[in-house]
């Protein structure tokens, strides 16, 4: 056994470290908290008030316009469906609304900092250990500083949704940046381009497969992390399996999770396939680089 | 234009030594010994002059320090020490602004790599640097149409660069830079990724196009043949130095060591067997050695 002597608490240190906190930064706190819930309460009283076979009109459309083919555009539209009919369809918009949410939030900090990455080799040394932790960390963890900050509710769940969702679209926005082609950079310098034309004339549309497939990474982790945050009252489709399983009611419990899965088959079908209609890969010259 | 010099380009005791220190303060007694510790110097105490309107070529093996040379003179690559004066401007002082500028109005550049825009289509690569003068949407498509015509690619504004062959692509590189019209042209190993039947078509075009332009060119390439098909004067660099200047027939005839020598036996094979043919003056028959090439590359190509 571990000398009982030897014991050393920093727990109470950081229950005070946070109250000091809480108290100074009073206002910030305040602040994000209402724009993060006035946010949320506009986003999900659209959701709702857009009845649900305009939904299901829109989803299927768009998947008509991405794939061209019958069965692969009825089979969202049907997914959704079963949504509906479980009776999980106003759960399913709260939960979408904390998505749609954290994925903005995410992208707003998100692909400024990629940027930032690509250009500046300080600040990717110093974002690069910072990403590679919050990757690493299960994603419980963040249930704690959200829940210090915030309290319970869907304000915490949002932000704790951010911060496991946000190192996709960094990351790819910076390594798509540094993966354009030299050869087309140094002729754009060639003519003349100042840094900032270099950044969007070429680099950043350059880059855009990859920042979209950071899109579709960061709003499928936000999908993950939002069910997770059921535990802090972050409400929606998690909430319904956290009552499942804690009455262990194996049926209901398929159902939500059936729905969950449902909503991330058609989240990801439809950004790939919009990330696919944006990719310039298909005008790449493919042999000249010999 | 002149500026009252009668060149276009004066390069001064040029060097460009890579080095992985960082504390490297260019200093010509201490660079032997850095060299020694592993910097590698890519261009070597080069002075060169080029005159307004002539094809300047610049030969080497590759790694000889030509493309590196040619990069200086825009400082893409900045030189380690030396002077350029450009139209009779000092371009190693110019502030980044001052930079700018000058690459956008005074010198234009071809790529071996085309280094196009895959995003966007022959017309937008080629109006690609009045774009980024702030010119007028319609003022350089118009511009870009008119070059593009020049080079022989009307018919495919609207295509993208991956849907056109190699020696097609340089077409648009060569366009890009001339719709910039500035008196300088750099040419970077332009012909060397395409087939040699190519090649021919696009050197013919290119001595078309200069006929028509005058412009000063400065042109790069590891080919004796294309050097004396093209070349007014030319330049032969060897671990990054200069190691003969002068009139091409005058280095095929006279090449001053082995190195050059090497470079040049072919052409020299050729120059001889037609002297003897034909006991006219040394340039009369380099003369007639290049136009059987232009008759050769006649023969009908079709694009793609």
């Amino acid at each position: 056994m571990f000398p009982q002597s030897f014991h050393f608490h920093i727990a109470p240190m950081i229950t005070d470290l946070v109250k000091w906190l809480l108290h100074t930064c009073e206002p910030a706190f305040d602040a994000f908290n209402d724009v993060v819930l006035a946010m949320l309460l506009q986003i999900e009283a659209g959701l709702i008030i857009v009845p649900w076979w305009v939904w299901i009109g829109l989803v299927t459309i768009l998947s008509w316009q991405i794939t061209r083919h019958i069965g692969k555009t009825l089979t969202p539209a049907l997914l959704l469906l079963t949504i509906g009919v479980f009776g999980l369809w106003a759960v399913a918009m709260e939960t979408l609304s904390v998505i749609i949410v954290a994925v903005i939030i995410s992208l707003t900090v998100g692909i400024p900092s990629g940027i930032l990455m690509a250009v500046s080799e300080r600040a990717n040394t110093w974002f690069t250990p910072m990403l590679d932790a919050m990757q690493t960390m299960p994603s419980f963890v963040y249930l704690i500083p959200a829940l210090m900050f915030f309290g319970l509710g869907k304000v915490p769940a949002v932000l704790a949704t951010f911060i496991y969702a946000v190192p996709p679209v960094q990351r790819l926005t910076n390594l798509g940046i540094r993966q354009v082609s030299e050869s087309v950079q140094e002729a754009a310098l060639a003519f003349g381009a100042t840094p900032v034309q270099l950044m969007r004339e070429v680099r950043l549309p350059l880059a855009l497969p990859s920042i979209l497939a950071g899109v579709n990474q960061t709003t499928m982790m936000a999908l993950a992390m939002v069910v997770i945050c059921s535990m802090i009252g972050g409400g929606g489709l998690g909430e319904e399996v956290l009552k499942a399983v804690n009455q262990i009611n194996v049926g209901k419990g398929f159902e939500a999770g059936w729905a969950i899965v449902v909503l991330a088959i058609v989240i990801d079908r439809i950004s790939q396939g919009i990330a696919q209609r944006w990719d310039i890969s298909s005008k790449e010259p493919s042999s000249n680089q010999a | 234009m002149t500026n009252g010099s009668e060149y276009a380009i004066k390069v001064d005791h040029l060097w460009k030594v890579f080095t992985a220190d960082k504390k490297f303060n260019f200093n010509a007694s201490d660079v032997e010994r850095y060299i020694a510790d592993g910097a590698v110097a890519a261009v070597r105490d080069v002075s060169l002059r080029i005159k307004q309107g002539e094809v300047f070529v610049i030969m080497g093996l590759s790694g000889s320090g030509k493309s590196t040379l040619i990069r200086c003179l825009t400082r893409l690559i900045e030189p380690s020490s030396g002077k350029v004066m450009i139209n009779g401007k000092d371009v190693i002082h110019m502030d980044s602004q001052e930079l700018t500028e000058f690459r956008r109005t005074e010198a234009a550049m071809v790529f071996q790599h085309y280094g196009l825009l895959p995003h966007r289509t022959v017309l937008e690569n080629v109006s690609f640097g009045l774009k980024l003068r702030g010119v007028e949407v319609k003022i350089r498509a118009k511009k870009a149409r008119e070059v593009i015509e020049k080079v022989g690619l009307d018919g495919w504004e609207q295509h993208y660069p991956a849907q056109l062959s190699g020696g097609m692509q340089q077409r648009v590189g060569i366009a890009r830079a001339l719709v910039q019209d500035t008196d300088l042209l750099l040419m970077d190993e332009p012909f060397s990724g395409l087939d040699p039947l190519i090649r021919r078509e696009m050197q013919d075009e290119l001595i078309r196009l200069q006929n028509e332009l005058h412009k000063t060119i400065v042109f790069v390439t590891h080919d004796i043949s294309e050097a004396v098909r093209l070349g007014d004067r030319m330049v032969v660099m060897k671990n990054g130095e200069c190691v003969q200047e002068g009139r091409p027939q005058d280095i095929i005839l006279n090449p001053v060591d082995e190195y050059v020598q090497k470079f040049v036996q072919d052409e020299q094979r050729i120059a001889l067997m037609m002297e003897n043919r034909d006991k006219k003056s040394k340039v009369r028959v380099l003369e007639t050695h290049t136009g059987e090439k232009t008759d050769r590359a006649k023969v009908k190509l079709g694009r793609g």
